[in-house]
C-alpha cells in the first residue's frame, strides 16, 4: 500500500533516476500484485554502441576489428557502423534518451546489467530478453563481412560480458543472416551458451527466407529448439518507404512492413511443413498486422493453392501456431476489436508480452494485465508463462519491486 | 479541501514547476507567463508522469491559402510533454493534444502573501 504523503520536488534535467523515471510504473507493479508472477520481457534494449570500445575487442576479423577499434577514436558514432535517419526521442521529448547518461550505477557491475536490471525492478520484470539496438539496422550494411564480424564480436561480448554475469538477462543472439553459412556457424557456436535462448534476425535486409541456403540453419534450430525470431525495424531508404517523409510514417509501416515479407514467405513456401517443430517468433510489428495478412493470405490461398503446394492447411493456421511479441500493442476505442485480434493470433499461448524499454514507444505490463477480456491465467501466460514455456525459464518470480 | 504548499512565490522563474505529493495526489504546477497552472502528474495514456517532461511550443504546418504547403514552425500555444511516450497537454487547459476531450485533472492554485499553494 502507497502511504499518503507529501512532498515538493523541484525538476532536474542534469540528473537522472531510473527507478525515479519509472515510479508510477512501480506503483502499478505493487497495485496489481506482480511480486505474485513471473514476468518475462521477450525485447528489451541495450545501447551497445556506449560499449562499443570493449565490444569491438572481441571481433575475431583482424583487419576489421583494427578498423572497428579505431574508429571509435574520433567523436560521434563508428564509422564502421551504418544507421538510419530517425527522430526516435520525437525532437528530445522522450527525455530518457538523453538523461540515461546521468544515471549512477555500481562500480562493480557492468552498467549494461545495472542499468537493465533497474528498469526491470521498477516495471516488475523477472527476465529481460536483452537486444542490441544501432544493430538492428546491420542487416542493411552494405559489407556483408562487417556484418559476419560484428554479429560474431557482438554475440561474444554479451555472453561473456552480460549474459554470464547475470542470470535475470537472456538473449536471442544476432544472426548474420546475409552470409547464410556465418549464420549457421553463429548457431553451432553459440546454442549452448548461458542465458542463449534463442536466435534473432533483424527484418529490415533484403535476402528471402526461403532461400535454401537456411535450410541447414532451420534444421539445427528445430533440433536444439531453439527459436528463431523476426525483430522489426524500417528502412527509410527502401524505395517504397522513402516517400513517407515523418518518422511516424516510416515507422508505421516500415515495422510491420519487412515482417510481413518474411511471414509470407515463410508460410507461401511450406516453412512450417518442412521444419514443423521449429518454434518461430515474430517481434516489435504489434498486432494488427498478423490478424490483416492471415485474412489475406487465406482469402487468396483458398483461389491458388497450386502457387503453395506445399500447404496442408490455411495460412492462417500455420501463423496461428507462431509467437507474437505484443509491443507496441495497438490499442483501439473498441476492446472487442482487440479482443478478435488475440483471438486470432490464438493470444492465451501464444502472445507473449514485451517492453522494448528504454525505445519511445515502451510498453508496460499493465497493457495486457489491465484488458478487460482477459481472464487472470491468460493475463499471467502472457505475461511470462508463454516466454518461460518457450524459454525453458524457471517459473519462480525472482524480482524485487522497489 | 485542502491547500499543499509549492513554493515561494520569488523562488519560482519563469517556465518553473513543483512536483507535489499531496496525500494521495501528485500535482505539477507550472509558473509560465506570469500564471500558475496545477495539473494531475498521471498520463491518461499510461500513468507516467505527465508533468515532468519538457515545456514546448505546440509545431504547426503551415499551409497556404492556396493550400500548398510549407513547412513547419512553432506556434504560440504551449506544451508540456509526458516525457515517457510523448503525449503532448496544453499548458493553459491540460488538453490533451491528439485528443482534445481528453484532459488532465485540473487543480486551483492560490498566492497567500508570498507563499504559493494547491488545493485538492
Amino acid at each position: 500500500m502507497d502511504m499518503p504523503r507529501s512532498e515538493v520536488r523541484d525538476l532536474r534535467f542534469d540528473q537522472f533516476s531510473v527507478t525515479k523515471h519509472l515510479e508510477h510504473a512501480s506503483a502499478q507493479a505493487r497495485q496489481r500484485n506482480y511480486q505474485d508472477f513471473l514476468i518475462v520481457d521477450v525485447d528489451s534494449h541495450h545501447y551497445e554502441n556506449e560499449s562499443y570500445r570493449e565490444l569491438f575487442e572481441y571481433i575475431d576479423h583482424p583487419v576489421i576489428r583494427r578498423a572497428a577499434i579505431e574508429s571509435t577514436k574520433r567523436p560521434g558514432r563508428s564509422s564502421m557502423m551504418n544507421s538510419q535517419v530517425g527522430y526516435q526521442d520525437t525532437g528530445g521529448r522522450i527525455t530518457r534518451h538523453e538523461l540515461r547518461k546521468y544515471q549512477k550505477v555500481p562500480s562493480d557491475t557492468h552498467r549494461d546489467i545495472a542499468m537493465t536490471k533497474l528498469w526491470m525492478d521498477a516495471m516488475g520484470v523477472d527476465y529481460a530478453c536483452l537486444f542490441p539496438t544501432p544493430m538492428l539496422f546491420l542487416g542493411l550494411h552494405p559489407q556483408v563481412e562487417v556484418e559476419v564480424a560484428m554479429a560474431q564480436g557482438y554475440n561474444r561480448w554479451l555472453c561473456d560480458r552480460i549474459l554470464s554475469a547475470e542470470p535475470r538477462l537472456i538473449s536471442m543472439l544476432y544472426l548474420p543472416f546475409n552470409d547464410p553459412d556465418a549464420a549457421y556457424r553463429t548457431v553451432n557456436e553459440f546454442g549452448d551458451r548461458k542465458g542463449v535462448v534463442g536466435f534473432m534476425v533483424t527484418s529490415p535486409r533484403y535476402r528471402p527466407v526461403h532461400d535454401n541456403a537456411y535450410v541447414k540453419t532451420y534444421a539445427l534450430l528445430e533440433e536444439m529448439g531453439k527459436p528463431i525470431s523476426f525483430h522489426a525495424a524500417y528502412n527509410w531508404n527502401d524505395q517504397a518507404l522513402a516517400m513517407t517523409n515523418r518518422f511516424i510514417s516510416v515507422h508505421a509501416l516500415g515495422f510491420m512492413w519487412f515482417n510481413m515479407v518474411h511471414m509470407t514467405n515463410w508460410v507461401i513456401n511450406g516453412l512450417p511443413e518442412r521444419f514443423p517443430k521449429l518454434k518461430v517468433m515474430w517481434i516489435e510489428s504489434g498486432l494488427t498486422w498478423a490478424y490483416s495478412l492471415m485474412q489475406r493470405l487465406d482469402h487468396s490461398y483458398m483461389m491458388r493453392t497450386s502457387d503453395c503446394p506445399s500447404l496442408k492447411r490455411r495460412p492462417s493456421e500455420y501463423m496461428r501456431e507462431m509467437f507474437y511479441s505484443t509491443q507496441p500493442m495497438e490499442i483501439p476505442d473498441d476492446p472487442s476489436i482487440l479482443e478478435a485480434t488475440f483471438k486470432m493470433i490464438n493470444a492465451e499461448t501464444q502472445l507473449v508480452w514485451s517492453s522494448d524499454y528504454p525505445h519511445w514507444d515502451f510498453d508496460l505490463p499493465s497493457v495486457i494485465y489491465d484488458l478487460p477480456f482477459l481472464k487472470e491465467q491468460a493475463k499471467r501466460n502472457i505475461l511470462g508463462g508463454n516466454a518461460a514455456r518457450l524459454f525453458g525459464l524457471d517459473p519462480k518470480p525472482v524480482k524485487t519491486i522497489p | 479541501m485542502a491547500e499543499w504548499f509549492v513554493a515561494k512565490a520569488a523562488d519560482m522563474q519563469d517556465g518553473d514547476r513543483r512536483i507535489v505529493t499531496a496525500g494521495p495526489h501528485e500535482i505539477g504546477v507550472f509558473f509560465k507567463d506570469g500564471a500558475f497552472h496545477a495539473y494531475s502528474n498521471y498520463c491518461l495514456h499510461a500513468g507516467g508522469p505527465a508533468c515532468e517532461g519538457l515545456l514546448i511550443n505546440r509545431v504547426v504546418d503551415l499551409i497556404a491559402a492556396d493550400r500548398t504547403y510549407h513547412g513547419q514552425s512553432f506556434g504560440d500555444e504551449m506544451h508540456f510533454v509526458c516525457p515517457w511516450h510523448g503525449y503532448e497537454y496544453e499548458l493553459k487547459t491540460g488538453e490533451c493534444v491528439g485528443n482534445r476531450s481528453l484532459k488532465l485533472r485540473k487543480y486551483d492554485v492560490v498566492r497567500r502573501g508570498e507563499d504559493i499553494f494547491v488545493v485538492t
